[in-house]
């Protein structure tokens, strides 16, 4: 998996993640008074790196904070945000609850679906470009109904922005 | 009526967010206060005679939490910033955050210097990346500048503050389990006592505080105590944020002193309802887990005090609006499924509590409701109040008995006609 062959630092055969993930995740050691504190912060640099958190990288990033495969499977399986599986280039994750209900929130997921053939928490589209996420409360009640795109705040949705914005996604790849 | 804006006053200017910015308004003048003129004990006084009260939802004395440290410094002192805002119709913190960061950072450094701390931690919920990236810059500028690192202004005070990104999960704003997150755990609460301030975050003595209540501590620092307690009603004093969503015209976050009309701040501030037709139904006046007031009862001081008198709470001033198109039991059914979603399951009644809120009004909302269902929402809510590890069990055990109760008819109605009586026109 890891698209770093011949890099000199550590042994790249056994090791999951790229060069530079390896490093930061080291640098990452020293950040807290615990080492234990790292591995969150190390989920998301595996994740930044392949997209989701593979099963092979359980182990690795484990041995570097000193816990077990199986203690960051727990850690990864608990937190929303990081995936197991691949997800698509453009994650759109649209909120479901209340506030974003009230404004029509279940309308504009309804469209996705349509358009893009995918249900929320399913597959990816055939090309990879699209997958689709129920998530709660993203904390911006104001912009309801609202979405994330991977990290992207996308505020005040309705039918006619949500083709823009697929047109516009459908350009970018 | 229009209020001074404190909270507030720096993020309509353009680049609120950067330093010079901040400093061309007076900014960093508290930190310079607190460390020329006062001592940690002062400060703590000063925090405690102002009576500024927590903003992340019970309203808890920030003085007094500080004056729970144990008196001994055989250990490190952490300060947890709670900036995990996750409770639903809630998002002040992040407008701070990205609109004032130096604002919080400089509470931060005040708060530290006060109850003698040298490493905080940021912990941001993780869908804030932009605001994340906005704090990490604002940490950047502070210390090229001296106001945070090594011997700040001089002073022989060092601090380091240090962000760290949650990875979605609404129970790691409840403050045991942000520290179990911290440490690198499933956000899994710890059983109360021991209290953080006695044993917190690697088994140190830690506080934990909001966002909201430290940007408060700047204002202190800045103009004093007395001044502070001046502002808003006794007791309930300072200014807030409250945030407005839902049915309403303008949802935002709006500043005022505490204790302003609900009304006011829903018919003023936020512009009245959205639709001229649709008159005003219910309010949940603190976020999602607090008890709801129907129309009639919205007539309510929104402060800590007046809002517990009224059988609610201020909670995180998450104000969420709904109109009479809205059905209230399927307003209830998607909170529950929040609920369902995020109890972290140690707690035999919430996980099993949450999962039958879940089935009941799923069966209700479909026609096929049993004429016991109601009282058997009210009923397990009662079973899940006050029977569990952490607070969670409250924040959905208050929205379930408090919407069934104030608006019985409507679950019975969906019994009796064997539908929802809002059939698909509401919450589409
Ligand atoms: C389920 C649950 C979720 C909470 N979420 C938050 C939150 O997102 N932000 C927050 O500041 N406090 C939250 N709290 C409250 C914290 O536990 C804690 O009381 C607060 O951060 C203390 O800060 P304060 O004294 O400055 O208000 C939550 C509490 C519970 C029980
Ligand atoms: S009350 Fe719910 S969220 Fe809190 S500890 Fe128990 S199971 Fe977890
Ligand atoms: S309910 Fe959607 S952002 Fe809060």
């Amino acid at each position: 998996m890891s698209p770093d062959a011949g890099t000199p630092a550590g042994p790249a055969a056994t090791r999951p993640v790229s060069a530079e993930t390896d490093r930061r995740i080291d640098e990452l050691l020293t950040r807290f008074p615990q080492k234990g504190s790292a591995l969150i912060p190390a989920l998301h640099l595996i994740q930044e790196e392949k997209g989701y958190v593979p099963e092979e990288t359980m182990g690795y990033v484990g041995e570097k904070v000193g816990v077990t495969a199986a203690f960051v499977q727990g850690v990864v399986t608990f937190y929303t945000m990081f995936h197991r599986r691949p997800v698509g280039r453009h994650h759109i994750q649209i909120c479901r609850t209340l506030s974003c209900m009230l404004r029509g929130s279940r309308e504009v997921m309804n469209h996705l679906r349509q358009r893009l053939g995918v249900e929320p928490g399913g597959t990816v589209t055939p090309d990879g470009g699209f997958s689709l996420e129920w998530v709660e409360c993203l904390g911006a009640c104001d912009t309801a109904p609202c979405a994330q795109i991977n990290d992207e705040d996308v505020p005040l949705l309705d039918l006619r922005k949500t083709d823009a914005l697929l047109e516009k996604l459908r350009g970018e790849r | 009526m229009a209020y001074e804006k404190l909270l507030l006053r720096n993020a309509g200017r353009e680049n609120s967010a950067s330093i010079d910015t901040y400093l061309a308004n007076g900014g960093y003048q508290g930190l310079r206060r607190a460390l020329k003129e006062m001592t940690p004990e002062k400060l703590v006084e000063e925090v405690k005679a102002s009576g500024l009260r927590g903003r992340g939802g019970a309203g808890f004395p920030t003085g007094m939490k500080w004056t729970f440290l144990p008196k001994t410094r055989d250990k490190p002192r952490y300060l947890c910033i709670n900036a995990d805002e996750s409770e639903p119709g809630t998002f002040k913190d992040r407008l701070l955050i990205e609109k004032d960061p130096h604002l919080v950072l400089e509470g931060i450094i005040i708060s530290c210097f006060a109850i003698e701390c040298h490493t905080a931690f940021f912990y941001i919920r993780g869908e804030f990346q932009r605001g994340l990236r906005i704090f990490e810059k604002a940490i950047a500028e502070a210390t090229a500048r001296g106001y945070l690192g090594k011997n700040i202004m001089g002073s022989g005070f060092d601090l380091e503050v240090i962000p760290y990104r949650g990875a979605g999960a609404y129970i790691c704003g409840e403050e045991t389990a942000l520290l179990e997150s911290l440490e690198g755990k499933r956000g899994l609460p710890r059983l109360k006592p021991p209290f953080p301030a006695i044993v917190g975050l690697y088994g140190c003595p830690t506080i934990i505080n909001n966002v909201e209540t430290l940007a408060n501590v700047t204002l202190i620092a800045e103009r004093g105590s007395a001044w502070f307690a001046s502002i808003g009603r006794p007791k309930n004093t300072g200014p807030k944020l409250f945030c407005l969503s839902g049915h309403v015209k303008r949802p935002g976050v709006f500043e005022a002193p505490l204790g302003i009309p609900l009304l006011e701040l829903l018919n003023e501030h936020a512009g009245g309802m959205l639709h001229a037709d649709r008159p005003l139904k219910a309010c949940v006046p603190g976020g999602s887990s607090m008890k709801i007031l129907p129309a009639a009862r919205c007539d309510v001081l929104l402060d800590f005090d007046s809002l517990a008198a009224a059988g609610t709470m201020l909670g995180s001033a998450g104000g969420m609006v709904m109109d009479s198109s809205t059905c209230i039991a399927g307003a209830l059914l998607n909170l529950a499924e929040f609920y369902a979603h995020e109890s972290c399951g140690q707690c035999t009644p919430c996980r099993e509590g949450t999962g039958w809120f879940v089935q009941i009004l799923r069966r209700l909302e479909a026609g096929q409701g049993r004429p016991e269902d109601p009282d058997l929402l009210v009923d397990v809510a009662r079973r899940v109040e006050g029977n569990t590890i952490c607070p969670f069990g409250e924040a959905v055990a208050w929205p379930v008995a408090s919407y069934v109760t104030e608006f019985r008819s409507e679950f019975n109605d969906h019994v009796t006609r064997k539908a929802c009586p809002f059939g698909a026109a509401s919450l589409k």
